[in-house]
């Protein structure tokens, strides 16, 4: 078993943690504050190829792995868990369902300006009746003539409004499963603009503020039939499928909130002087930063097994990467709940004060806890493939 | 168009420098990067690319690790890589360095040549005109601004308290400042087609038209008697004294406790 990363892992590390520190770490605090999309740190992500990591060239994308990917998430989220997670749904949620499930039309048309960074992308499954029971879905579509005809709403969504291309999943109808009649889900491509998709309110959230979360509304919102993503009936499957990378997204969005918490830990206990000394000298101080870098590093062993089972399996499809996601996302989330609470504890009343980035470090890593499945949902994916 | 830039793969003195027990440089303690001002150089060199479609060939001399900050000038756009090693051409000096890269360069064809204006680690701006006077070409240092008009250059030359507008006909070697652009960052897909791109890597053989009494640690006339880290000016004071008597009387006052006076 080799932990040695391959040299354009190191190279692409180097890359995204410059980028991070000198293009990102400047604005986090000012789009927390103020609640503001970074639409300029987008610009230049698109600019560097950042929106298409995992894609292959011929989509528009770099044509790199699923461990490059992560690895920028984590250091883009290391400074800005906002910016990472823009990165994240709009790579994992967006592009991923598309370029896997979508016809060559479809990808040309969408894949090619998302990996771009021309556009941005968005995901919508969670509504205000379902959240982790996805099965609760009550927006519809239905077909007529050329059109399928959208009604319903969709919320807490990620890059909503800022986003031009929608993942939706809408109800098609009703089918037999085991003698029990289940809503038949279907996915859909839905474009920023087309008349009847508005959006609704913006979510004011505890952390992750600059990144915009929003309603959206679908009133006779009529798109091309031809925007059917996948089989009509697959939506349950595609959207399975598509959280499972999304969690690798998230699972490094943690770890980098993790890591930026423990960095900005170290540097503060080496100043801070109380009782005569550096607080990085007393002994209760070691011992957290220990535990702290100890679980780090072992969230970040999940997360990279998972992104490269992830890899293995665009090589072999029949490989299944969703327990390591699983296992990747619980564990990476709760160490940066954990971690990001010790690194405000050590910075004692500093670290309550928002000038501080643990503050918002903070707030920012409560969420991977909770989106794209919760840490209980994926204690049940984990449990499932145990006792199966 | 043509483009060659040469750069160096330089310790990082962010972080102030460290010395082996000798005072000699210890390389392996410190972080290796591309010499700012040569990263500037090749920028406008890639600026070119865009503008023209220049054709870029980076080059270095140094150890087979160099060929690290090889990879990072692909991995930013360049197109082709050029490490020139050799045990015997270890311990040069500017002179040696310069020689045994004009040697290199004999072997190419090109248009502009474009080196830093300084190394970080050496600081001499000695290389890129001793490059330019080995192959009998027109120089123009400290470059702010480069402008391509047919077969010239017009390059903004940075001086003391003004600039001076300089033209000249290419072939020509410029010598690139850090202030000259800001260097665009790698792309994720250019950092893995870099790792798996061919170097061409040249030796002593390689070189054209150059005498061994030029090369290596023999052919270099610099002798190191000691080197040591800059020393590092204060924060120093400010003052604003009432009337220009006050300000005399102030720095009369600081020069008398200081013995200068």
């Amino acid at each position: 078993m080799d932990f040695t990363l391959p040299k354009e892992h190191e190279m692409a590390r180097q890359l995204f943690k410059d980028f991070a520190e000198n293009e990102v770490k400047p604005l986090a605090q000012e789009v927390d504050q103020e609640h503001r999309f970074p639409r300029e740190t987008v610009e230049k992500m698109a600019k560097y190829g950042f929106m298409g990591i995992p894609v292959p060239k011929e989509y528009g994308g770099q044509g790199c792995d699923t461990l490059t990917y992560a690895m920028c998430v984590e250091e883009l989220s290391k400074v800005c868990g906002t910016t990472g997670v823009i990165v994240s749904a709009h790579t994992s949620l967006c592009i991923d369902p598309i370029l896997t499930f979508g016809s060559e039309e479809q990808k040309q048309k969408y894949v090619v300006p998302l990996a771009k960074g021309e556009k941005l992308g968005a995901f919508g499954l969670t509504e205000p009746g379902a959240g982790t029971d996805a099965q609760g879905q009550q927006t519809k579509a239905v077909l007529d003539g050329d059109e399928w005809v959208l009604n319903g709403s969709k919320c807490f969504i990620t890059n909503g409004k800022e986003a031009d291309v929608y993942v939706i999943f809408a109800v098609t109808g009703k089918v037999e499963k085991r003698g029990r009649m289940m809503k038949e889900i279907s996915a859909f491509i839905v474009e920023k603009g087309t008349p009847g998709f508005t959006f609704g309110t913006k979510e004011n959230k505890m952390g992750i503020c600059g990144s915009a979360t929003y309603e959206l509304i679908f009133t006779d919102c009529r798109i091309p039939k031809d925007n059917l993503l996948g089989q009509q009936g697959k939506g349950f499957n595609i959207a399975m499928h598509t959280l499972d990378g999304g969690r690798i997204g998230i699972a490094a969005q943690a770890l980098g909130l993790a890591g930026g918490a423990l960095e900005t830990t170290i540097n503060y206990v080496k100043e801070r002087k109380q009782f005569g000394k550096a607080i990085g000298g007393f002994q209760n101080t070691q011992f957290q930063l220990a535990d702290m870098a100890t679980k780090v590093e072992a969230a970040k062993m999940l997360v990279y097994k998972a992104a490269r089972k992830k890899d293995e399996y665009k090589k072999d499809p029949k490989v299944s990467y969703s327990v390591e996601a699983a296992m990747a996302k619980l564990c990476a989330a709760e160490v940066a709940m954990e971690v990001t609470t010790k690194a405000v504890q050590l910075h004692g009343g500093y670290g309550y004060i928002k000038e501080y980035d643990v503050e918002r470090m903070m707030r920012d890593a409560k969420i991977t806890e909770i989106y794209e499945g919760t840490s209980e949902v994926q204690r049940m994916v984990i449990s499932a493939a145990l006792l199966k | 168009m043509k483009v060659i830039v040469c750069i160096k793969q330089v310790p990082d003195t962010k972080g102030g420098v460290k010395f082996n027990p000798d005072g000699t440089l210890d390389r392996g303690a410190m972080l290796a990067i591309m010499n700012p001002d040569d990263k500037a150089g090749l920028e406008a060199a890639l600026r070119l690319k865009d503008q023209y479609g220049a054709e870029v060939t980076v080059l270095t001399m140094g150890l087979p690790k160099a060929s690290d900050v090889l990879r990072e000038a692909l991995a930013m756009g360049a197109d082709k890589g050029i490490l020139v090693t050799d045990r015997v051409l270890g311990g040069a000096d500017t002179w040696a360095t310069s020689s045994t890269i004009a040697g290199a360069i004999r072997n190419l064809e090109y248009d502009l040549i474009i080196t830093g204006r300084q190394a970080i680690d050496g600081d001499t701006a000695q290389v890129g005109p001793q490059i330019a006077e080995h192959l009998n070409i027109p120089v123009i240092s400290y470059a702010q601004e480069i402008k391509i008009d047919g077969d010239k250059v017009i390059v903004k030359r940075q001086y003391d308290d003004r600039y001076h507008m300089l033209e000249a006909k290419m072939p020509c070697l410029i010598t690139a400042l850090s202030e000259l652009n800001d260097p665009r960052y790698m792309t994720p897909g250019g950092i893995f087609d870099a790792v798996q791109a061919d170097i061409t890597t040249w030796g002593r053989a390689d070189l054209k038209d150059v005498d061994d009494a030029n090369l290596g640690l023999a052919g270099s006339p610099t002798k190191i008697a000691k080197a040591s880290d800059k020393v590092r000016k204060g924060a120093g004071e400010k003052v604003v004294p009432d009337t220009p008597e006050d300000a005399v009387k102030y720095i009369v006052g600081k020069l008398d406790e200081k013995h200068v006076i």
